[in-house]
């Protein structure tokens, strides 16, 4: 039996940049338990000497001519930004004051 | 209006037929129309759509007259996107409120193909949020019925699409398929949905997902039409480094033969783990019975039909939740709120972590949160060899499964054929909070997916008056196989009823309400 606790949860989200109210622990923990008790099934598999497979075109190294296109223009990509602030994407602040 | 000059109604046309009118003195701007005029009527209660544009659709459409083009190739024919195709200068939100009101700065490549070819985008259709769902009950923005039961689902994720194409709002539209999501919401709702061989259609621009399984699709009303549309997508693009560099397929040309019947010489293998002896658990006696039915079938054409044994595809469940939230953590980590879409908690207070949390929190939905969870559990040290590396080996042993039942010096068979869900379409609401539950609509679809090799679902009866679908399984770039024996099948069956499957729907909604079967 694989089960994930409200711990391991809290500790996974915040991993994953989601800050989760405590409704949504107590949801996730069980739900995401029943899940992971599914797909545990894979530990059965007989895949002794069996190599992966991350990909099903096995492809590597795909080159393309080094030629300058142009790009998007800018002014329209910022157009998408939640915030834009002298022709760059504004960011929250990364450093704490008394850092 | 939704009729032609000679009063015939062309939405309820088949892409076939709809080219033919346009070739007969019909009007893209007429066509156009009449699916606008379906979209008002209907749309509020069906929930096909997200987005739609009437008069930018109009405006194309006359262009496509003034030009004179109508009739020529897909010129003039309406389609419908799901809203996981990236379209330029029109919104795209993949389902999600993380992208609300976002307008692409670029098209994707199969967006920009069908422009190319003089389609006409009647809007962009509801999903399940980036994807992730078998009921499109996972959109953020509306719930989207199944036209033949509206208090059952349309499928998913790509809902809206067979929503849209099986209620009449669209002649065809385009889907996106990951682990199941053009075959299932396509066999729930009557429609010919396929899955073409990973790489052979273009990525570019579509809202990533798991990326070593997404491949956008047709979802149509025919054989013949998905085949056309398939062709118009298809092909290598070097914007796609994962894109297949081969020839587009012929298709409709093989659809078109493949309706004469005769099937002598070819080899079909029918899935025992997929509902066969032994393994029939999770699937509805109406479905195993109608696609048992629809082998009988393509014995009569002369196929020979044997069993194949695929031991693996038992693990495919497993193996395919643990691959696809593990690609997709990684993947939604773009929607961090600094480059598109929605931010939360800016107050010059919160740090970036803290906004990037707020607003991932605020923007997903509860299947994306699990699904980024589960893949950050399955993807972190200490855990990685137990769930995604042994996935990963699993995904091999799909394959060889695949390579053994297709090869010569194994089964010989040149299809696999099951069925693409173990049920028909199931009441909205009833798998909303059990999330294991939900993934099992995607048993039968997951194999192929996970092996990249293509396969098709097409219509094969009806169980408690409700569409069950047949999937056909071929090999790489074998596509034509899934278009051949669907087109054998789809003719037979229209044949023995004496009209299109879909008539059977359009019958029913003129009847009072009570007077279905």
């Amino acid at each position: 039996m694989s089960t994930l606790s409200r711990k391991d949860v809290a500790h996974l989200a915040r991993l994953s940049r989601l800050a989760v109210t405590d409704e949504e622990l107590d949801l996730y923990a069980g739900q995401l338990s029943a899940v992971l008790d599914a797909v545990a099934q894979v530990q059965q598999a007989p895949v002794e000497d069996v190599p992966p497979t991350t990909h099903a075109v096995p492809m590597t190294n795909v080159y393309r001519d080094d030629v300058v296109r142009p790009s998007l223009p800018r002014d329209l990509v910022l157009a998408g930004a939640p915030a834009a602030e002298d022709g760059r994407f504004r960011v929250p602040r990364i450093l704490q004051e008394e850092a | 209006m939704t009729s032609s000059s000679d009063g015939t109604d062309v939405t309820g046309m088949t892409v076939g037929e709809l080219q033919a009118a346009l070739k007969d003195g019909a009007t893209a701007a007429g066509v156009t129309q009449a699916y606008l005029d379906r979209i008002a009527a209907d749309d509020d209660s069906l929930g096909a759509y997200l987005h739609v544009d009437p008069d930018a659709a109009l405006e194309r459409a006359a262009a496509v007259d003034a030009a004179g083009a109508a009739g020529t190739g897909l010129a003039g024919i309406p389609v419908a996107l799901k809203d996981v195709v990236v379209t330029k200068g029109i919104p795209t939100t993949s389902g999600s409120r993380i992208l609300e009101g976002w307008k692409p700065p670029y098209d994707a490549t199969v967006a920009a193909r069908l422009e190319a070819a003089g389609t006409v985008l009647l809007g962009k259709t509801n999903m399940d949020e980036f994807a992730m769902g078998s009921s499109t009950e996972n959109s953020a923005y509306r719930v989207t019925r199944n036209p033949w039961d509206p208090e059952r689902i349309p499928g998913g994720s790509s809902g809206g699409s067979s929503a849209a194409v099986a209620g009449g709002l669209a002649p065809w539209a385009i889907g996106t398929d990951t682990g199941g999501s053009i075959r299932q919401p396509a066999a729930l709702t009557g429609l010919v949905g396929h899955k073409p061989t990973y790489g052979s259609v273009s990525r570019f621009g579509l809202i990533a997902f798991s990326s070593s399984l997404d491949q956008a699709g047709p979802m149509a009303r025919t054989v013949h039409d998905a085949a056309l549309l398939h062709e118009a997508i298809g092909g290598h693009d070097p914007l796609d480094s994962t894109s297949i560099d081969s020839p587009v397929p012929v298709l409709a040309e093989c659809a078109r033969r493949g309706a004469d019947g005769d099937l002598s010489g070819l080899t079909v293998g029918v899935v025992r783990e997929l509902g066969g002896e032994g393994h029939t658990d999770g699937y509805e006696q109406g479905v195993l019975d109608r696609v048992a039915e629809a082998v009988a079938l393509l014995e009569s054409m002369g196929a020979e039909v044997r069993e194949v044994s695929c031991p693996a595809f038992d693990l495919a469940l497993a193996a395919y939740y643990l691959i696809a939230p593990s690609e997709a953590s990684s993947n939604l980590s773009r929607f961090d709120g600094v480059r598109y879409g929605l931010r939360v908690g800016d107050d010059g207070v919160h740090d970036l972590d803290e906004v990037m949390a707020l607003t991932r929190e605020q923007g997903f939905g509860p299947e994306v949160k699990r699904r980024i969870i589960l893949g950050t559990y399955a993807l972190s040290s200490g855990y990685y060899e137990a769930y995604y590396g042994q996935a990963q080996k699993v995904r091999t042993l799909i394959s060889r499964d695949f390579n053994a039942a297709f090869d010569a010096e194994g089964a010989g068979v040149d299809v696999l054929v099951s069925p693409t869900t173990p049920t028909v379409a199931f009441p909205l609401g009833s798998r909303v909070d059990d999330p294991v539950a939900m993934y099992a609509a995607d048993l039968c679809t997951l194999p192929a997916s996970l092996a990249g090799v293509p396969a098709m679902s097409v219509p094969c009866g009806l169980s408690d008056g409700l569409p069950v679908g047949f999937q056909i399984m071929a090999p790489a770039l074998a596509d034509d196989r899934c278009y051949q024996v669907g087109a054998a099948l789809e003719a037979a069956q229209d044949a023995a009823r004496g009209s299109r499957f879909l008539d059977q729907l359009t019958r029913r909604a003129a009847e009072p309400v009570g007077g279905a079967a």
